[in-house]
């Protein structure tokens, strides 16, 4: 943590600073030059030219510039964890510059995180560089962006940045965060809290009261909201509802992100799930699209068959990257490697064509997650639960679906 | 910096199973103790494989909310942490001995203490009688009561009744109930025939489990005959065999529990003020009351 918080008073905290060394933060330079004794001091920002001040004159020149000073405060003080997966975070929830992405602006961010994002830029490895880069802004453009709040989203959750003080602002930011549903929503019509902690209970079922073992499944429920949440709270809520989802991004964006791929998680497993790398690889296709598209999971799949090897399936657009199967995705694949085991045979069945299409609107609908929506008496639809009762009454003995096996030899 | 990281199996099932992991890592949040406190699961999130890039300490200690060494805490936790150099040997452990090892992990440049079980801990014991005074409402519960430790037994692993006679015979030696003994779902002697080894009328059973699951509320009631159909639930205490059984539940639900994983961190070296003490005074309850049977736990299976 800087030295700001030592001083509650934004320039005092930076005067005190910059007799250490050197400032140079988000557009604001302030360094010490050698020239007398009383010490005088070069200030640089992208709306004032270099110029020097004795310390007496540095103190009114610096209420001039007050926005950077705050914002460095807010940074440099109450942010602090510099090179942090937080502060990153904190940093993209009001569109800042951050580490991983093309600065335009020479002064913006400097030290370890600019001396990154150079590097990574030079080498073309930093991911989404430019897209977000064009909408980063610098200080005197967030100044004004954060009295009315800066929104993004993560997942399902929408997150926005503003100033405590909206009529003079001293850089303080804090944050609200509600379901990506509720955007629109009056926060007077929503639940409202302010302990981190309630998020692991809200994120635990979905709307209708059934859990979720899947944290970034879309099935967060809506309704409710936290305000005025501190940079390290709303970093512990979105690390309750999403799991690990800003340390996987911060890794990301600086290139260092550490995939495993299918083959390597399905051969470390052992006891019950030892028999998941036996799965076949276009079975390990199906069951990604089974599990880990957008519709079923917002992590991005970032990994593969094995390196080299990539599957065809979509791995999704989320904010924040899949970095190796989850547990659940593992247990799924303990089951199909159980049943993949098993050798095919041809059955011989009597369906009428609608029944057989039938058949497909079931496996369809429950797919989809559709048979809660069909209506009672909606008889057009092949997954509407008369429609399926028929069809057990009429084509199922006491074993199930009735047919004749082929004989093996066939 | 210093964190905590409470390791546990969790349910992909069922969500009841982190309830205790939660509320014991809350417990020891409210202490101030560590910088950062992390639950972390097999079959939740965040996933061991991950817990560790989400902390910001360089001092990280892990401590296994699980009952004995075996599997889990010697192969699985270790691997999904990417413990460098990891060998069971390190602990150097009879079976219930194993207390801390020094390690670097495979993905970030932290120092991690791992730390034994809690089931195996001393201070366990202490849970043990705990419970078995909340279940009879009665702090000084001994004198004519038997007390049963409850395991799985050496089916899934040869140091889960170890675990559990250790603490049996150290409750005997206290000499504070009347009978005390180790029973197994799948072992002998069995939890089935709870009453052939009491002769005191009142028996408590406490099982030594770390979550309320299938086990406690569905096979060991119906098991002993506290009931019929566990939908149905029981009484406690419950007639069975003109013996009076105190059916406990897991004890990984009592609130003392947060102090054995303080317990676990300090012996590894764990910087922890007054902790240990606020958490003690702390703990008046548990998760889920022992007496607060009604059928409806929403108890499944996982098999895992
Ligand atoms: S493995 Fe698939 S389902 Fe699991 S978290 Fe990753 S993308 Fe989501």
């Amino acid at each position: 943590m800087a030295d700001a918080t030592d001083s509650s008073d934004p320039v005092d905290a930076l005067l005190a600073t910059v007799d250490d060394g050197d400032v140079a933060f988000d557009g604001l330079r302030l360094e010490p030059v050698a020239d007398g004794d009383d010490g005088r001091f070069a200030l640089e920002t992208p709306t004032l030219d270099r110029s020097t001040f004795g310390r007496s004159e540095l103190r009114d020149v610096l209420e001039t510039v007050e926005e950077y000073v705050t914002n460095w405060y807010y940074w440099q003080g109450d942010v602090g964890g510099e090179g942090t997966a937080r502060r990153a975070f904190l940093r993209w929830c009001e569109r800042a510059p951050v580490v991983g992405e093309a600065v335009t602006a020479p002064s913006a961010e400097t030290t370890l995180e600019a001396n990154r994002t150079a590097r990574e830029t030079a080498n073309g490895t930093a991911p989404e560089t430019t897209a977000e880069a064009d909408q980063s802004l610098q200080v005197p453009q967030r100044q004004d962006a954060l009295r009315d709040g800066i929104d993004r989203e993560w997942g399902q959750l929408c997150i926005t940045a503003r100033f405590v003080d909206v009529d003079e602002p001293d850089g303080v930011r804090v944050y609200d965060l509600w379901h990506v549903d509720d955007a629109d929503s009056d926060v007077a019509d929503l639940e409202v809290y302010d302990d981190p902690r309630t998020a692991r209970e809200i994120a635990t079922t979905d709307e209708d009261g059934r859990y979720r073992p899947l944290k970034t499944a879309p099935t967060l429920p809506s309704g409710w909201a936290f305000t005025g949440l501190s940079g390290d709270e709303l970093v512990e809520t979105v690390g309750s509802v999403y799991p690990a989802t800003i340390a996987n991004w911060h890794r990301e964006r600086l290139g260092e992100l550490d995939v495993d791929h299918w083959l390597e998680t399905a051969e470390r497993q052992t006891g019950i799930y030892d028999v998941v790398d036996e799965l076949p690889r276009d079975a390990v296709e199906w069951m990604a699209d089974a599990c880990c598209v957008d519709s079923q999971c917002l992590r991005r799949r970032e990994w593969e068959y094995e390196e080299g090897d990539e599957l065809d399936v979509d791995g999704g657009d989320g904010p924040f990257p899949c970095r190796e199967p989850c547990s659940l995705v593992v247990a799924a694949a303990r089951k199909w490697a159980i049943l993949e085991s098993e050798t095919e045979r041809t059955y011989e069945l009597e369906l009428t064509t609608s029944e057989f299409n039938q058949l497909g609107e079931l496996i369809d609908a429950v797919a989809e997650g559709r048979t809660d929506e069909i209506r009672e008496a909606d008889l057009g639809d092949g997954a509407n639960r008369y429609r399926a009762r028929y069809l057990r009454a009429k084509r199922f003995d006491d074993d199930g679906l009735e047919a004749r096996k082929r004989p093996e030899e066939y | 910096m210093q964190a905590l990281v409470v390791a546990a199996h969790g349910s992909h099932l069922n969500p009841d199973a982190s309830d205790p992991t939660y509320a014991h890592a809350d417990a020891i949040r409210e202490t101030g103790a560590f910088d950062e406190v992390r639950e972390a699961f097999w079959k939740e999130e965040p996933h061991f494989r991950e817990v560790i890039r989400t902390l910001e300490s360089e001092e990280v200690f892990v401590v296994p909310l699980f009952i004995s060494e075996g599997y889990f805490t010697e192969q699985v936790i270790p691997r999904e942490l990417r413990l460098e150099g990891w060998d069971p040997e390190q602990w150097d452990s009879d079976g219930t001995s194993a207390t801390e090892v020094t390690l670097s992990v495979g993905d970030a440049n932290k120092t991690v203490h791992y730390c034994g079980p809690v089931g195996t801990h001393d201070a366990m014991t202490d849970v043990i009688v705990g419970r078995a005074e909340r279940v009879t409402e009665d702090p000084d519960v001994g004198e004519g009561f038997g007390l049963a430790v409850v395991g799985h037994g050496t089916e899934r692993n040869e140091n889960s009744a170890k675990a559990i006679e250790y603490h049996t015979d150290r409750i005997r030696e206290r000499d504070r109930f009347d009978e005390v003994q180790a029973l197994f779902m799948d072992e002998e002697p069995e939890v089935d025939d709870v009453t052939d080894f009491f002769e005191s009328e009142d028996v408590v059973v406490v099982p030594l489990f770390v979550a309320d699951g299938y086990h406690t509320q569905e096979d060991i009631p119906e098991d002993m005959g506290l009931t019929d159909d566990f939908r149905l639930g029981w009484d406690v205490p419950a007639a069975v065999d003109g013996h009076r059984i105190w059916y406990a539940g897991a004890v990984g639900t009592e609130d003392l529990m947060a102090d054995v994983v303080l317990e676990r961190a300090a012996d590894a070296g764990a910087e922890l003020g007054d902790a240990i003490e606020i958490v003690r005074a702390g703990a008046g309850g548990s998760v889920t009351e022992p007496a607060d049977v009604d059928g409806t736990a929403g108890t499944t299976k996982t098999g895992d």
